[in-house]
């Protein structure tokens, strides 16, 4: 198996530690925007990263499309893609695929202090599961009771055909692959990585961006944020304590997590809980980040059992340490921070939008007259929906739409 | 016979300090020290000192000073002078020769190759003075997920023990250690909001009002297990076997079995309590089976059953075959566990460390996709609050501490529970010498020692940046190995210091 730890992670230390920036804006009545706003917020913290690290999240992007899945690969050399192409074909149905639209990497100051003004190659690929395929699967599935099962199998199937490429194939690493949505990250400011793949010419509903402050390790493309799988996209600043039980507590659930990143851990657990375990994502929200012991002890009944029986089940997806994620799906964007608020969030709305950024400032570059605006609390999910409403913590804010 | 025995030990009395109080002649049960009333003198016979300390300790001038005896025999690599003393000691009575406490070879102990990591600068350490810190822990099977309809949760949770600290107290009877030394374990455990086991004595009447606090023990001689006995517990275990004596069972000697013994452990005063060495229900991981739902049955499926083994060699596999089996807590008990009695050829070398076989088995149960279905207690010679810790991190829910206890009380490892003298009334039945075992003290001593011992905890989870237990569970890499070959820090799922 080929180790992608080696290449984004050389030294082998136990995680890749990094810190950062990072911002999402969502208009909840799905109107879209392009992608000029979220590099301006980015640029506004350019501070908080070091240039060796950079990503975008856009959902709503890809509506030619709507119903494929939209691979986006990067490669390091041309056997890596003619390889994996090979792979894609025996896979899926191919629909359309072509090389992602970007700007001169020298101009564009991408590729970071190590490879300055280069980039690997980038590739996209909008591909079906094939019909035959999924007949098998949903023949031989065992759950007959569970509503939208072809959905269901066709994404593990995607999920199982990722792997095999990160794993297996040498050069070759899938960086997004939901339906219309896409992720767009490499090596240098956001600001440089927004303007290298153009995004100022995408139009989307959601967007969330990164900007990277790693310690420890060298420049990779596939290493900077968001991390993705399937439509599920995270941003994340912070570091994880908890990473060698989360991490162990995958892999028993058949997640190999080949990166050594905490933000791959939150991305494997969202999609473990939300996905597999169908977890609503306010529930997701208290696995990842619970209440104390004594607010459960204060809890009326059913509350009080419901939340027990969180920690009690799924006690090795606690993160535990410092820790901001911005998690995105389609139609949802989801903000969190450590229970006793170690890193920063704030929140924002003016009519249909909602900010979610590590500062106020960002928020007020793009939109300078908020409705409102506040620090999130630790614990408590922000989760904008498509329709209109803002939930904050256990109470609903209505979204002035 | 004339014994050719050397003593072991050697008493100090400076005459001058010495009042004459005889204070040790009452003291030592072993009857060491007379009084000599013609010339008003204390005489010692040294060749019956076992060094436990209790004269020393309580004498009032401090005029008494106990030490290993001075005497030499040729120096000999191979033959040791213990190795000479056992020889001589069986060739004088052709018996096995039995002996209490845990292994005391000085084999590696894993627990002090081990290093614990703390956070700097990427990450802050959490301080637990002024941030709430969680050590709250459950025992019993966990559900693979959870399943919610329409918002509501319908998945029922097995059944479940809440402890306040992972620090249980280990599994000693009534019969190898005294109903004082009980009482104080039980008050000690209520007070304390964790648990303390029965052993395989049965469970004296007046104890049960400790019964959330309380796991008992189904062992192969099944004393005292009547339906009151397994629903008054929080917890019921099956004790196939322990680390200080794998693969054998007990003897408990009529002389310790007095009346209150008896009516405890259900059989006649005075006979010989034997626990044969398997169960003799139990001939196969089937038969686990069968006695778990049978327990599981009698107790309404409300409690969760616990199924205890010495750590040997495939403990790993034998473990895995127990979740299987239905166990909701699997509970490893290593090499340098304690006992009330056991033979020393078997203490000393049968078994293998719990640190190894605690590894083996949460890495097992992790591969196999069970480790949610059983917690894991590991027993054996927990000496601090970081063997405990680093317990934790190598996939432990929480740790039985027995010695350790049993210190807290007084005990100086003399190694002499097995005679029923203990000086200090720990593994006593002799109500002169039990009685010399306050309840309420030894209650004191053990809350302040877990008390201490959790603080401890608190503080290095704090520096490592972790502010509840579970996120420490089976993340072993907050630990390094120091001092350890490729294989050990293989079975250990560790790596070494700086890399
Ligand atoms: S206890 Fe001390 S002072 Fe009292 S008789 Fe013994 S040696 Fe003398
Ligand atoms: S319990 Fe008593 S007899 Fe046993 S080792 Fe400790 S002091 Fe000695």
């Amino acid at each position: 198996m080929k180790g992608l730890d080696r290449i984004t992670n050389p030294f082998n230390d136990d995680k890749v530690i990094s810190n950062c920036g990072l911002f999402g804006m969502m208009s909840t009545r799905g109107r879209k925007f392009s992608g000029r706003d979220v590099i301006l917020a980015m640029a506004n913290m350019h501070d908080r990263g070091n240039g060796l690290g950079g990503g975008f999240a856009a959902y709503g992007i890809y509506p030619e499309y709507e119903d494929c899945y939209a691979l986006h690969v990067m490669y390091e050399s041309m056997a890596g893609k003619e390889q994996t192409e090979a792979f894609i074909r025996t896979a899926f149905d191919l629909v359309h695929d072509e090389e992602m639209p970007h700007r001169d990497p020298a101009s564009s100051r991408v590729g970071g202090a190590y490879t300055a003004g280069t980039a690997p190659i980038l590739w996209r690929y909008f591909v079906r599961v094939p019909e035959n395929v999924l007949k098998d699967m949903i023949r031989e599935d065992a759950r007959k009771d569970i509503k939208n099962i072809e959905e269901d199998v066709a994404d593990d199937y995607v999920v199982k055909q990722v792997m095999t490429i990160d794993t297996q194939i040498a050069d070759a690493y899938v960086f997004s692959s939901g339906k219309n949505m896409g992720v767009f990250k490499g090596v240098g400011y956001p600001e440089d990585i927004g303007n290298f793949f153009c995004l100022e010419e995408y139009s989307g509903y959601l967007w969330t961006a990164h900007g990277r402050f790693p310690t420890n390790t060298q420049a990779w493309w596939g290493g900077a944020h968001p991390f993705s799988l399937l439509d599920w996209s995270v941003v994340h600043n912070g570091e994880i304590s908890s990473y060698g039980t989360n991490r162990a507590f995958l892999e028993m659930h058949g997640y190999y997590c080949c990166m050594h990143t905490d933000t791959e851990v939150i991305a494997y657990a969202v999609d473990l809980l939300a996905r597999r375990h169908r977890l609503p994502m306010d529930i997701v929200a208290k696995v990842l980040a619970p209440p104390l012991w004594t607010a459960i002890d204060r809890m009326p009944g059913p509350e009080r059992r419901l939340h027990t029986a969180l920690r009690l089940t799924y006690p090795a997806l606690l993160m535990n340490g410092p820790f901001t994620i911005i998690i995105a799906r389609q139609g949802e964007m989801i903000g969190l921070r450590d229970r006793i608020q170690l890193r920063p969030l704030v929140a924002g709305i003016k009519d249909d939008m909602l900010y979610l950024s590590s500062e106020e400032a960002p928020i007020r570059v793009v939109c300078p007259e908020l409705d409102e605006t506040w620090t999130v609390k630790g614990g408590e999910p922000i989760i904008g929906r498509l329709g209109g409403r803002v939930i904050t913590g256990s109470e609903s804010r209505a979204a002035a739409s | 016979m004339k014994s050719y025995l050397l003593p072991q030990f050697a008493v100090y009395r400076d005459d001058d300090k010495c009042i004459r109080c005889k204070v040790c002649v009452r003291q030592c049960s072993f009857g060491v020290h007379a009084y000599d009333d013609e010339d008003d003198e204390i005489r010692s016979n040294e060749s019956a000192c076992v060094g436990c300390q209790r004269c020393a300790t309580l004498c009032p001038t401090g005029a008494l000073v106990i030490r290993q005896h001075p005497h030499e025999f040729r120096p000999n690599a191979n033959w040791s002078e213990e190795m000479l003393l056992d020889v001589k000691r069986k060739a004088e009575t052709g018996a096995v020769t039995i002996t209490g406490m845990g292994n005391d070879k000085p084999h590696r102990v894993y627990w002090d190759h081990l290093l614990l990591n703390a956070s700097q600068v990427t990450n802050p350490s959490i301080d637990p003075l002024r941030e709430p810190m969680e050590l709250r822990t459950f025992l019993g099977r966990k559900p693979d997920g959870l399943v919610f309809k329409d918002g509501r949760l319908i998945t029922d949770m097995p059944p479940q023990v809440m402890i306040e600290t992972p620090i249980i107290f280990s599994a000693m009877s009534y019969g190898a250690i005294s109903y004082q030394a009980q009482l104080a374990f039980m008050q000690a455990a209520q007070e304390l909001g964790t648990l303390c086991n029965t052993g395989e004595g049965g469970w004296p009447m007046d104890f049960r009002r400790f019964g959330r606090n309380v796991i008992v023990q189904c062992a192969s001689g099944r004393f005292g297990v009547d339906p009151d006995y397994l629903n008054q517990a929080a917890i019921v275990e099956i004790k196939i076997g322990q680390g200080a004596k794998p693969g054998i069972g007990g003897h408990l000697p009529g002389e310790k079995v007095t009346a209150a013994v008896a009516a405890t452990r259900m059989i006649p005063e005075g006979t010989d309590a034997l626990s044969p060495a398997p169960q003799h229900d139990i001939y196969s991981i089937e038969d686990l089976s069968m006695l778990i739902y049978a327990l599981k049955e009698a107790t309404n499926y409300e409690k969760p059953i616990s199924v205890k083994i010495a750590a040997v060699h495939n403990a790993a596999a034998i473990a895995s075959g127990m979740v299987r089996a239905g166990a909701d807590i699997i509970a490893v008990d290593g090499f340098r566990g304690g006992t009330g009695a056991a033979p020393r050829v078997i203490r000393d070398n049968v078994g293998i460390p719990t640190e190894l076989a605690l590894a083996a088995i949460d890495e097992r149960l992790r591969r196999e996709g069970i480790r949610n279905r059983a917690s894991i207690l590991v027993a054996g010679g927990f000496r601090n609050s970081a063997d405990i810790i680093k317990a934790i991190a190598l996939g432990a829910d929480a740790v039985y501490i027995g010695t350790a206890a049993l210190v807290a009380m007084g005990c100086t490892l003399c190694q002499q529970c097995n005679t029923g003298k203990c000086a200090w009334g720990i593994t006593a039945q002799d109500p002169y010498i039990a009685k010399r075992l306050n309840p309420d003290i030894a209650t004191r001593r053990l809350v302040n020692l877990v008390r201490a011992w959790t603080l401890e905890i608190k503080e290095m989870l704090g520096g490592m940046g972790i502010n509840s237990i579970e996120s420490l569970r089976g993340n072993r890499l907050h630990l390094r190995g120091i001092g350890l070959q490729e294989w050990e820090l293989e079975v250990l799922g560790v790596k070494g210091a700086g890399q």
